[in-house]
């Protein structure tokens, strides 16, 4: 390696540029033109950048607890931070991005019995939000959302925003391994709040590991696999709590869900006027 | 098998502040090359600075492992920061609110300078 000072470095940029553009107007192009960088390979891939998630009513979610809120990466969640892969192993077949071409069209599909995936028409593409009723038990549902952060052929990620029982994202991929394509949806999440700490260690992690087993094991079927076998591994990438985020009970959409719920059901029991 | 598209340059700048220059594409697969680059900058640095300006290429894996560098460096009480990035990657640290814990600089002289505060 060469070892150069920053300001060396910078001088030496600069002088290249300025000698690619006196370059460029001897062939007629403007400086913008001249000094325009070509797209990044992963330009399409990534959601443009949004404050806060703006989303309109959905048919057949309550579709609460997500517009105007905040994006939350592992950097703003609460918990220990886990890393959780599932895998499944869908033979050498189904290539990669046949996998992924049907995860990304039939989405909600997959999804246990009991929770709601509203995503919009166009599908899982970049900067879309979908709208969640996720079953928590005891007749509540949590409702909360997802926006889709990234997005290629053979992956796409999903983001979680502000009130949702994690910070952080979940990637589904397909790769070869070997001979074979191997699915896997990856997640990289702290709890986002205390009460969700607690209640992840009191069975919530064991009801995460349910939902995305049954939902690669109807990946698997949906791909013509006879009996889908998924792996789960998992490993805390930073066992500490991060305490300055204890205030995100706040916008917590399990407590904000319950009251909706109860709400609700006043309203139904109430006799008309 | 290491399958990935990157080059990390470790780069001392006195003491203890570390410039890793990066060249190519980041995700899931560079875990070996960012955390052998960790390694080479050393416990001691309090200071990793990641220059971003040969960057070609991120997927959201590549995120992933800058994340779990962060916690790394968090761990030793290491600051990260980082410069080069073009608006593009600069955005998607924006989205991801990575930047609000690696502290971002436009030049190389700015994130040293920001070392020695």
């Amino acid at each position: 390696m060469t070892e150069h000072t920053g300001s060396d470095a910078v001088a030496a940029a600069g002088q290249a540029g300025l000698d690619a553009v006196a370059s460029a107007e001897q062939i007629g192009l403007s400086l913008r033109e001249a000094t325009t960088a070509p797209a990044p390979r992963d330009a399409a891939n990534w959601a443009t950048k949004v404050d806060r998630l703006q989303v309109g009513a959905r048919a057949g979610v309550r579709g609460t607890n997500v517009d105007g809120r905040r994006l939350t990466g592992p950097v703003q969640g609460f918990g220990r931070m886990l890393q959780k892969s599932y895998r499944m192993d869908v033979g050498a077949a189904i290539a990669p991005t046949a996998a992924i071409a049907v995860w990304r069209e039939h989405f909600p599909e997959f999804w246990p019995a009991g929770n709601k995936f509203a995503g919009p028409l166009t599908g899982i593409r970049p900067g879309e939000v979908a709208l969640l009723d996720l079953s928590v038990g005891g007749g509540v549902k949590l409702s909360t959302g997802v926006m889709v952060l990234y997005a290629d052929a053979e992956s796409f990620t999903l983001m979680t925003p502000q009130g949702h029982m994690f910070a952080g994202w979940i990637t589904f991929s397909a790769e070869r391994s070997d001979d074979s394509t191997i699915v896997q949806a990856q997640a990289l999440i702290r709890a986002n709040d205390p009460l969700y700490e607690i209640g992840m260690m009191l069975g919530g992690y064991r009801k995460e590991d349910q939902h995305w087993i049954a939902t690669l094991t109807a990946l698997g079927h949906r791909l013509g696999i006879e009996a889908p076998a998924v792996t789960v591994e998992a490993r805390w990438v930073d066992s500490r709590r991060q305490w300055r985020n204890a205030g995100n009970i706040w916008h917590n959409s399990m407590v904000r869900s319950m009251g909706q719920t109860l709400t609700g059901r006043r309203r139904r029991q109430a006799p008309a006027a | 098998m290491d399958t990935s598209l990157v080059r990390m340059d470790v780069r001392h700048v006195g003491d203890s502040v570390a410039v890793v220059d990066i060249k190519g594409d980041i995700t899931a697969a560079c875990e070996s090359v960012l955390m052998s680059a960790y390694e080479t900058a050393g416990a001691a640095t309090s200071r990793l600075v990641l220059n971003f300006g040969g960057l070609e290429y991120m997927n959201s894996g590549g995120i992933g492992m800058l994340v779990t560098l962060l916690v790394r460096a968090n761990r030793q009480r290491q600051q990260l920061a980082a410069f080069g990035l073009t608006p593009h990657y600069r955005e998607i640290f924006e989205l991801t609110r990575l930047d609000e814990a690696i502290t971002i600089y436009e030049t190389e002289e700015a994130a040293l300078a920001g070392a020695a505060l």
